[in-house]
Formats: structure tokens, C-alpha cells, sequence
């Protein structure tokens, strides 16, 4: 049969390009057009150029927030993944112990987000939270409405407990996919516990432990909910991520330029790092 | 290097073992000479790789001991038991170079820096990867790659035993040929008591001094490769070895002479067995001439594989392979003969008589 040269199948392609337009495209150029402009109301719009670029750049509520929010990602990244990777390697291999773990382990993923807020917004409570009650039984002040540190604390442990399942889940599945010839072999060599780990199981687990990064990071810094539940960014600022001040700035304050701007200049930080972990894992793999 | 012995060796692997049934490997007992080149040959699940991983110490036996040079190693670990084990797919360490690769089972054992070094680069020159001691290991081919799990194991100059399971298996046909013939140098060279498990028997006739050949979870017999083909003590032995096997026929034993059908062959000396239920005859297919005379056959089939042909005959009920040369001639009306020479009788499936 002949072929036929033309363009046509381009039409294929425009459902897709329809539908990104809509949820991605689109909405992304408002945010644009309103990062530019200013208004004072009445659909009434005037040029304000990268002002509010410059404004945000130089703002100190805007570093304090990438600050803490950076922090944040940072503390529950090593935190997560080490545990997670320990707690992978200590759950059976097989027998009924299998299904229990993973059902386990799955559950704290399963759950909603702002309930996982609420979960700990009451688990964490002086008068009727367990954990509050527990701990002020023990004769220590926890406060976490009132006392950054113990806001700080709350927030992580509630990630930690939210998420490193995750990072379980992932390391497991590395972890399995290990022949047991290579266990028997490192036996024969007579390769310490921790050779067998740095040797064996680490350079296994490597890929997913990169996927396991980029996830925990990307979904760390861009955190909202269980926060906002718990804390509302509070005590003062002390845990208004960047996505709460945004939201506050937004909807709040109800300052459409700047909060455009942030919102470009967050999405743009996120981009930037999506690019260095993928850049990271296709020169990993290039390497293989 | 080791003798190694093997002393009434039983294995199950389910918890209460009742019948012979429920044992993965039923009953060995032998002894395996220092620097002996072994190959455990048997089909799948005929408990080679239970035997194996026995002697490793990767399993601890139902039953039995294990001795090493007579002592009792059956309840030592692996580690303590001193052997190499090379698996069927390459096990090397990703992140390490080749050196480090060979080096890492003398840096557990806390061996000199100096000392490490001079074994290494000893080694890396037996297994021909000299060139290659400072590239990563992932790199590399399967066949380097299983040479690798071997240096592993040369390098450690006390090794008891070097053990292999079925290390061929990945590897390119033309690179086997390769790697069989490194592997027998080196036994011949430095004598290490090695154990080859394989259910390939051109690997296991062309790599070992002795074959052991098991079959259900026993050792049916161990011998040289000729002594396999030429006198299978059992019939199972006769039909895994050889292309085609051995062609094995039930017969009524009279005085010196086997009855097939209304058929009288003279025996090469007379056989009287105590009472068996079943008395076949064994003949390979290079032992069977056809011509004109004889006991009459028909041909089902002819195979040419180049070197001979295979010619499938039929003697009454019976299917029988003959090897004939690749200029002989097959007659219109063809009969075969049995060369005395390579007649074996068999009782209930063990060897009792023949040449």
C-alpha cells in the first residue's frame, strides 16, 4: 500500500494539547498576567512590569517562608529516608508477616490529608489529645498552639507518620527484587552485616531511593494542608510554609500581583529542582 | 584443598519427613578425593543443588555429616567452612572496581593491605582480567563478570572447595567452550577440589574427572565419562548420557542368552539374577550395527545431524536408535546385530551384567 505523507496526524495530538491547555496552560498565563499588572478594583488593570518580581525577591516574609520551608523539607528528608530505609529492611521477606506489614504500611497513605491534620490537630491536644495529655502528664509543657518548637515538633512527627511509608514502600520493593544468590555469595565472602548493606543492598536500592527523594522533597515544599489544619502557620509565623503565606497573600490579603509572583517564582524553584533530580538520575542511569 | 566426605547425607525440606518421598535428597554416601574435579549431572530436581548448597553450607542437612579432611564441618556456617561458590548468574559487587571486587572477601577477613595486593593482581592474571582491574564491574560481560565470582573465590588461598552451580548458563555459547577449558586449566594447574553442578552432559563430561550422576534425589552412579557410557549402572544413567541415549529393552534371560521377542542374543558372559521383577537389556546406539543380517527391523526414520546419521528403527514392538556412519549405506531390508561389547543387563534398572 501506498503511503501517505502529511501532517494530519498532528490532529491526534489535539484532545492532549485541549486538555493541557485547560488545567495547565491557561490558568498558568493568568497567574502570569496578573503577576505583571497591578489593579485597586473594578477590573481595572495597569502595567506594573517585574515590580513585583523585585518586591518579592527583596522580601523578608517571603525568605522566611522559602527559609522555613526549605528547613522543613530538609529535617523530614533525613529524617524519612533513613527510617524508612531501616524499616524496610527489617520487614519479613515472606510468610503472612508480608501482607500485614504492607497493609500497614499503606494505611497512614491512604488517609485524606486535612484528616490527617485533624488526626493530629486532636492527637496533640493538652485536654483530651492523647499524645498532649501523655506529655503533659510527664510533666512536660506541650503547647504546640503556643510554642514555635513544639508546633515544629507536631508538624514533622505528623509528616514522619504520614509519609515515610512511602519511602518503606519504595526501599521494599527494591529490596526484594535482590536475588538470593547474591546474599549467599556475600556470606561465602564473609561480608560484615553492614558490607552486605553498603555493598549490596544500598546500590539496589539506589534508583528508588532517588524517586523516593525527589517525591518526599517535591511534596514537602510544596506542604499545605496537614499545617494549615494543625498549626494555621502559627504560632505568629513560626510554620507559614510557602504555600500558606501564598494562600494567605492570595485569598487573604487578597494582593493578586505578589502572590502571582511568588507563585511563579515557587513554581519556578520546583522546576529547578525537578531538573537537578532528573538530570541526577538519567546521568545515574547513563553511568549503569 | 579438601577431601570431602560425605557421610549418609539425607535431606528434606518439609518438617516431618516420613517416606522416601518427602527427602529432596534420599541417601549419599561417598567420599570425594582432595583436588578431584567433580560434576553433579542430573536432570532438574534430582536434588544436585540441594547436595550443593549442603556441602556450602548454605542448607544444614536432615541427616548426616559432612567432613572436611575428617572433620565434622556440618554444623559450621558458611563462612567457617572456607569454600568458593560461584552461581548461576554473576554475582559481582555493581559499585566496585574488578580489583575490589577480588579484594573484598580478604578485606573481611582482615588480610594485609600488602598481602591483598600480591593475591589480587596473582589472581586477576589467572582469570585473564589483568587489563581490566580498575574499570567498574557493572561494565562488564557475563562471562567476565562470572570469571569475577570465581577470582572471588581463588583469591583466598585456604579455600576448601570451589563449588559451581550450573556457571554456564548465561554465558554465549561460543564463550562456554571458552570459559570450560580456563576452568579445567585451572584445576590442572593448581589442583583445587572442585564440584560442578550442571544437567548439561557435554559440560559435565568435558570439565570432570568423575561425573556423579543423580537422579531422585540419589547419586546412581559416579564414574569417569567412559565408564558412563560404556557401563551405566543404572538404566537412567544410560538414557541422560549419550545423543541418543542408550536404548534399553525388556528381555527373558535363558542360561547365556537374552530373549527379545522370538529374537536369541548370546550373552558376553552368562547372568543369573536373584529375583527381579524386571529384566531389560541396555545397548547403545553405537554399539548397534545394521546390515543384512540379523533380526529384521523397520525404518521409521532417518536424522542426518552431519557427522552420522540416526537411524530410528523398529524391532517388533520395540524402538531402537542405531548410529550408522555418514558414508555407510542402509539396506532395503535391514537387520541389525548387537556388538557383544556393549551389552549391559539390567535387574529392576541397576547394571547386573554385560561386557
Amino acid at each position: 500500500m501506498e503511503k501517505t505523507w502529511n501532517n494530519k496526524a498532528w490532529f491526534m495530538v489535539l484532545p492532549v494539547l485541549l486538555l493541557v491547555a485547560f488545567s495547565a496552560v491557561i490558568p498558568l498565563m493568568t497567574v502570569v498576567n496578573y503577576s505583571v499588572q497591578d489593579t485597586f478594583g473594578n477590573n481595572q488593570f495597569f502595567w506594573a512590569g517585574t515590580e513585583w518580581f523585585t518586591e518579592m525577591l527583596t522580601s523578608e516574609r517571603f525568605h522566611a517562608a522559602l527559609g522555613r520551608n526549605l528547613f522543613f523539607s530538609f529535617i523530614i528528608l533525613i529524617i524519612e529516608i533513613p527510617l524508612g530505609i531501616i524499616i524496610a529492611l527489617n520487614m519479613p521477606r515472606k510468610g503472612w508477616g508480608v501482607p500485614v506489614c504492607l497493609v500497614l504500611m499503606a494505611l497512614p497513605l491512604l488517609i485524606p490529608w486535612n484528616v490527617v491534620g485533624t488526626i493530629w490537630q486532636v492527637f496533640g491536644r493538652v485536654d483530651i489529645g492523647l499524645l498532649g495529655h501523655t506529655l503533659e502528664r510527664l510533666g512536660i509543657n506541650y503547647n504546640y498552639v503556643q510554642n514555635p518548637m513544639h508546633a515544629w515538633f507536631t508538624v514533622i512527627i505528623m509528616d514522619v507518620w504520614h509519609w515515610t511509608s512511602l519511602v518503606v514502600l519504595l526501599c521494599y520493593a527494591g529490596l526484594v527484587s535482590i536475588p538470593d544468590a547474591f546474599y549467599q555469595a556475600a556470606k561465602i565472602d564473609g561480608a560484615s552485616r553492614w558490607a552486605v548493606f553498603r555493598y549490596i543492598q544500598l546500590p539496589k536500592m539506589n534508583r528508588v531511593l532517588l524517586i523516593a527523594v525527589l517525591l518526599r522533597f517535591m511534596d514537602s515544599f510544596m506542604i499545605y494542608t496537614e499545617p494549615f489544619v494543625v498549626t494555621g502557620g502559627g504560632p505568629g509565623n513560626s510554620t507559614t510554609f510557602l504555600s500558606i503565606d501564598l494562600v494567605k497573600m492570595a485569598v487573604g490579603q487578597f494582593d493578586l500581583g505578589p502572590a502571582a509572583a511568588m507563585s511563579i517564582i515557587y513554581f519556578l524553584i520546583i522546576l529547578l529542582m525537578s531538573w537537578v533530580f532528573y538530570t541526577v538520575m538519567t546521568n545515574y542511569d547513563a553511568e549503569r | 584443598m579438601a577431601r570431602i566426605d560425605l557421610n549418609h547425607i539425607r535431606h528434606a525440606y518439609g518438617p516431618n519427613p516420613k517416606s522416601d518421598k518427602d527427602y529432596a535428597l534420599r541417601e549419599v554416601h561417598h567420599s570425594w578425593e582432595d583436588g578431584g574435579a567433580y560434576a553433579l549431572l542430573g536432570p532438574s530436581g534430582c536434588g544436585k543443588t540441594t547436595l550443593l548448597n549442603i556441602i556450602s553450607g548454605l542448607i544444614h542437612p536432615s541427616h548426616g555429616q559432612l567432613l572436611f579432611n575428617g572433620q565434622d564441618v556440618t554444623n559450621l556456617s558458611t563462612q567457617e567452612r572456607n569454600i568458593a561458590q560461584v552461581f548461576q548468574f554473576p554475582v559481582i559487587y555493581d559499585t566496585m572496581t574488578v580489583y575490589d571486587n577480588l579484594a573484598f572477601p580478604l578485606r573481611n577477613r582482615g588480610v594485609a593491605e600488602s598481602e591483598i595486593d600480591a593475591k589480587v593482581r596473582e589472581t586477576l592474571e589467572m582469570i585473564d582480567l589483568a587489563s581490566w582491574a580498575n574499570k567498574k564491574a557493572r561494565g562488564l560481560t557475563a562471562d567476565q563478570k562470572q570469571k569475577i565470582s570465581l577470582g572471588r573465590g581463588l583469591v583466598r588461598s585456604d579455600v576448601n572447595a570451589i563449588l559451581f552451580d550450573e556457571p554456564l548458563t548465561v554465558i554465549d555459547p561460543h564463550m562456554k567452550w571458552v570459559l570450560r577449558s580456563q576452568l579445567k586449566q585451572l584445576h590442572q594447574r593448581f589442583g583445587y577440589t572442585m564440584v560442578y553442578v550442571t544437567h548439561d552432559q557435554t559440560e559435565a563430561l568435558t570439565f570432570a574427572q568423575k561425573v556423579v550422576v543423580m537422579y531422585d534425589g540419589e547419586i546412581v552412579q559416579i564414574g569417569t565419562p567412559e565408564e558412563l557410557f560404556e557401563r551405566p549402572k543404572h538404566t537412567f544413567v544410560g538414557y541422560f548420557i549419550g545423543s541418543p541415549g542408550m536404548n534399553v529393552m525388556p528381555v527373558k534371560l535363558a542360561g547365556g542368552t537374552a530373549q527379545i521377542g522370538a529374537h536369541q542374543i548370546q550373552l558376553p558372559t552368562p547372568v543369573t539374577p536373584a529375583d527381579a521383577k524386571k529384566i531389560e537389556l541396555g545397548i547403545r546406539p553405537e554399539y548397534v550395527r545394521i546390515g543384512r543380517s540379523g533380526m529384521p527391523v523397520k525404518i521409521a526414520k532417518v536424522e542426518d545431524i552431519g557427522r552420522h546419521k540416526i537411524v530410528r528403527t523398529r524391532l517388533e514392538n520395540q524402538d531402537i536408535a542405531v548410529i550408522v556412519g555418514e558414508g555407510e549405506d542402509i539396506p532395503a531390508d535391514p537387520h541389525i546385530t548387537f556388538d557383544p561389547k556393549g551389552i549391559n543387563i539390567y535387574a529392576d534398572s541397576w547394571r547386573v551384567g554385560g561386557n
